[in-house]
Order: structure tokens, then C-alpha cells, then sequence
């Protein structure tokens, strides 16, 4: 074995509840590992720098190439999914935090919950089920369909929800994530169907649409490079839309 | 229709700060440059402001009112934030973090000018050039004013941007570029105009 070896400093913590301490981990060198890898040599011996016998750490991971979005945390401080992050491209000592917008449930293990809700309220499906079979929907121009392609890549791995200023304690902000949901939706000629639907989710609640306050930086930290920010001005400018028809009628109903 | 207002205040608030409040700025801004062309300009030019038909009126429905929601508001929101620009420094997030400390420096320094001036005003005192120019004699209330000045034009031009984004003017990436070049134009005129305005009080 060489010499060379990889130091961590993993911020923990036991439970939900608990508070948090910086643990240092210190492993042997082996080539082409990725912060998901380094994680399991740690579960295979759990002790720390000092050589002490340790909890093994607790992490999240599925699918090992960037599109689950279950291993997400902020590695070195930036939100990142650690499947990804390679160690030979990572600053040393490499420090490992959980996604702290979501609440911790142990180590680097956070509930991303809240984001499944949201897309639960904004209905980000398309709705075909019915007592009866409705055919065959319309077809989607091939242009459209790479469009949404890109919109579909979202993962939920709550990074632009971590980027986000306005995603706090403070505030009940849905996020870019689902915004970004609604709009792919809407575009599907079947999703369609629930446009206005949709669209008044997001004006008609805490923490809807309005509360983007445009600090971009979701669209700079999205791993799947999703155009979360016209996304946004998009909606902004269909709830714009909406909020007159709903105030002054309209026999336009779609 | 639902109960939640919220969707309708920010709305609101978005639109108030470029009307009226936006447009009253410049129309503020450009009558002070009267004071470049001597203290009688400046004399007659605040006089026919003070005259207009409808004065009162104007000034709450115009000035005022929308002022204290646009402020009021706009302090909730700032306070909301959770700035992070540490670790994102990205040019769009200082702007989104700038707007809200010029925000509140705005909003100060407006207490403290309406104090001073309309407030005075109502007490009997004269609103003319001697009266600005002996508040700004004092360098500490001079480099105030600019510092006052510059954060509302500022928050004025970095307004328009995301006004443009809120209402869904601007979409693409490409538009809202062009918009933030725009708006750093507007940002560099109106500033002009409303430092070389006050520097004119200067003996």
C-alpha cells in the first residue's frame, strides 16, 4: 500500500436532535476514488485520525452516477452529489457536511421530505388516470420534447435548495426545484390540462412563486445544469397572465 | 380565488417601487438640478412643486403611501434572507444581497430627509436652496446625502432588473443580460444626476 493517504473532516451527528462535531478521518490512498468510496473504506474500519475506534458514518447513496440525487451534501463547502466529487480533484483535507436547509437525521443523512411534498402540491404529474381509457394523448413537437428533456433531469437533490437565499427557517419558500417542475408540466400537452391549476398553487400559498427574490444562484449550482431561472421568469410571466384572468375573467380557459 | 394575499403584495410591492415611487425619484432628482443653475432657479422650481393643484393629495397617494408599504414590505422580505454569499459569489446573489442593505440605508436615510425637509416644512420652515445648502455646509451630512443618494439610485436600477424578472418581462438569459446592462446605465445616469444636484447646494 502507499503511503499517501486522504484526510476528511466530516461534520457528524448522532441524531436528529443531537449536536453537531467535526470528526478527522485519515485513509489510505487508492486511485480513482470518489468521496462515496472513501465513505465506505470509512464504514469498512471506523476509526478516526487519531486511531480511534469510531461510529461508522452515516451517508446516502443509490444510483452512483449523478441521477438519484440521494447522495447530495456539501462537500468542501459547496452542495454536490459525492458520487461525483472525485478525490483526486478535491482540495485536502476534504470537508464533508450535510445539506443543513434539510433537517439532519443523523451524520450526512438529511430528509428531503419537504421537497416531495412540494411536488405532491404542485401536482408535478400528469394526470391520465380515469375510469375509462382516455386514448392515446396529443403528440409533442420533437423540439418541445428536448426542451422538457432538460427540465426532466431534476433529481430533487435539494442543491438548489440549499443554494438558495431564500430557502430558510425563516421562510416557507417552495424552491426552485418545483418551480421548475410546474413549468415542465404545463408544457406537456397532456399536463397542460392542469395549467391554471398549477399555476394558482404557486400564487395561492405561503411560499409560492413570489417568493424568488432573484439571486440566481440556483441556476449556478444545479449539478444537471437546469435553466431553473428562466424557468422562473417563465412562471412569472404565466402567473402574470393568470392573476388577470382570475381578476378580470376570461373565456379563454386553457 | 383564495384568501392568501401574498402573491398580490409582492406584486405590489414590485410595481410601486417603479410607480410611482421610481418615476417620482427621477422627477425629485431632476427638479433638484435646478439648484445648477443658481438659488432663484431652485427657489422657483421648488415653488411650482409646491403649488401644483392637488398637492396634498399628490403627495400621499404618490409619494407617501406607497413609500411606507414599499418600505414596510420590503423590510419584512430583506429580513427574510439568508444571505450566503460567502460561498456563492456570484454576481447575481451580491446584487440580490445589495438591494436589501440599500434597502434599509434607503429607508433611514428618507426618514431622515423627510424629517429634516417636509417635516420641517410643515412646522413653518421655508424649503429653499439656503435651507439645503445649510444642511449640507456640514461634510458629515454631505457625504451622507451622496452615501443616501447612490443607495437610492441603486436600489432603483438593481429594482428595475428584477421588476423586469418579476412580471416576466424579461425570460431568457440573453434578455435579462441585456437588462442588467440597462440597468447599470440607468444606475450611472440617475446617480449623476442626483449627486451633481446636491454638490450644487455646495458653497
Amino acid at each position: 500500500m502507499s503511503e499517501k493517504t486522504i484526510k476528511l473532516v466530516i461534520k457528524r451527528q448522532k441524531n436528529d436532535t443531537g449536536e453537531s462535531y467535526d470528526e478527522r478521518f485519515e485513509l489510505p490512498y487508492r486511485p480513482n476514488m470518489n468521496v462515496i468510496s472513501a465513505l465506505m473504506e470509512i464504514r469498512r474500519n471506523p476509526q478516526n485520525e487519531s486511531g480511534e475506534d469510531t461510529t461508522a458514518v452515516a451517508w446516502e447513496a443509490s444510483c452512483l452516477e449523478e441521477v438519484c440525487g440521494a447522495c447530495s451534501m456539501i462537500i468542501n463547502g459547496k452542495p454536490r452529489q459525492s458520487c461525483t466529487a472525485l478525490i483526486d480533484q478535491l482540495e485536502q483535507p476534504i470537508r464533508l457536511e450535510p445539506m443543513h436547509t434539510f433537517p439532519v437525521v443523523r451524520d450526512l443523512v438529511v430528509d428531503r421530505s419537504r421537497m416531495f411534498d412540494s411536488l405532491k402540491r404542485v401536482k408535478a404529474w400528469v394526470p391520465i388516470d380515469g375510469t375509462y381509457d382516455l386514448g392515446p394523448g396529443p403528440r409533442m413537437p420533437e423540439a418541445k420534447r428536448q426542451w422538457a428533456y432538460e427540465l426532466s433531469k431534476c433529481m430533487t437533490c435539494g442543491v438548489c435548495l440549499q443554494a438558495c437565499p431564500n430557502v430558510n427557517s425563516k421562510s416557507e419558500f417552495i424552491g426552485p426545484a418545483a418551480l421548475s417542475q410546474v413549468r415542465l408540466f404545463n408544457a406537456h400537452p397532456t399536463g397542460a390540462m392542469h395549467k391554471a391549476e398549477r399555476l394558482e398553487t404557486l400564487m395561492d400559498s405561503d411560499g409560492g412563486l413570489s417568493n424568488c427574490g432573484n439571486s440566481q444562484n440556483c441556476v449556478e449550482a444545479c449539478p444537471k445544469g437546469i435553466p431553473l431561472t428562466t424557468s422562473i421568469a417563465a412562471l412569472n410571466r404565466e402567473t402574470t397572465l393568470q392573476s388577470f384572468k382570475n381578476f378580470f375573467g376570461t373565456d379563454h380557459t386553457a | 380565488m383564495s384568501n392568501n394575499r401574498e402573491f398580490l403584495y409582492r406584486r405590489l410591492h414590485s410595481l410601486l417601487g417603479v410607480l410611482p415611487i421610481g418615476l417620482y425619484l427621477i422627477v425629485h432628482l431632476m427638479v433638484n438640478n435646478f439648484a445648477v443653475k443658481g438659488p432663484e432657479a431652485y427657489n422657483q422650481a421648488t415653488h411650482f412643486m409646491e403649488n401644483l393643484p392637488f398637492r396634498y393629495f399628490m403627495e400621499v397617494t404618490i409619494i407617501f403611501l406607497p413609500i411606507i408599504f414599499h418600505a414596510i414590505y420590503g423590510l419584512y422580505i430583506a429580513f427574510q434572507a439568508k444571505h450566503n454569499t460567502s460561498t456563492y459569489s456570484y454576481f447575481r446573489n451580491w446584487m440580490f444581497r445589495i438591494q436589501r442593505i440599500t434597502g434599509v440605508i434607503v429607508l433611514i436615510f428618507i426618514t431622515w430627509h423627510v424629517w429634516e425637509t417636509r417635516v420641517a416644512s410643515a412646522f413653518g420652515a421655508e424649503v429653499n436652496f439656503n435651507m439645503m445648502a445649510e444642511i449640507v455646509s456640514n461634510p458629515f451630512a454631505l457625504a451622507l446625502y451622496i452615501i443616501g443618494i447612490t443607495a437610492t439610485t441603486f436600489h432603483f436600477a438593481n429594482g428595475l432588473w428584477s421588476f423586469a424578472v418579476t412580471w416576466g418581462i424579461t425570460v431568457s438569459p440573453r434578455s435579462q443580460q441585456i437588462m442588467t446592462y440597462v440597468s447599470i446605465a440607468v444606475f450611472v445616469a440617475v446617480t449623476f444626476v442626483g449627486v451633481r444636484a446636491i454638490l450644487a447646494f455646495v458653497g
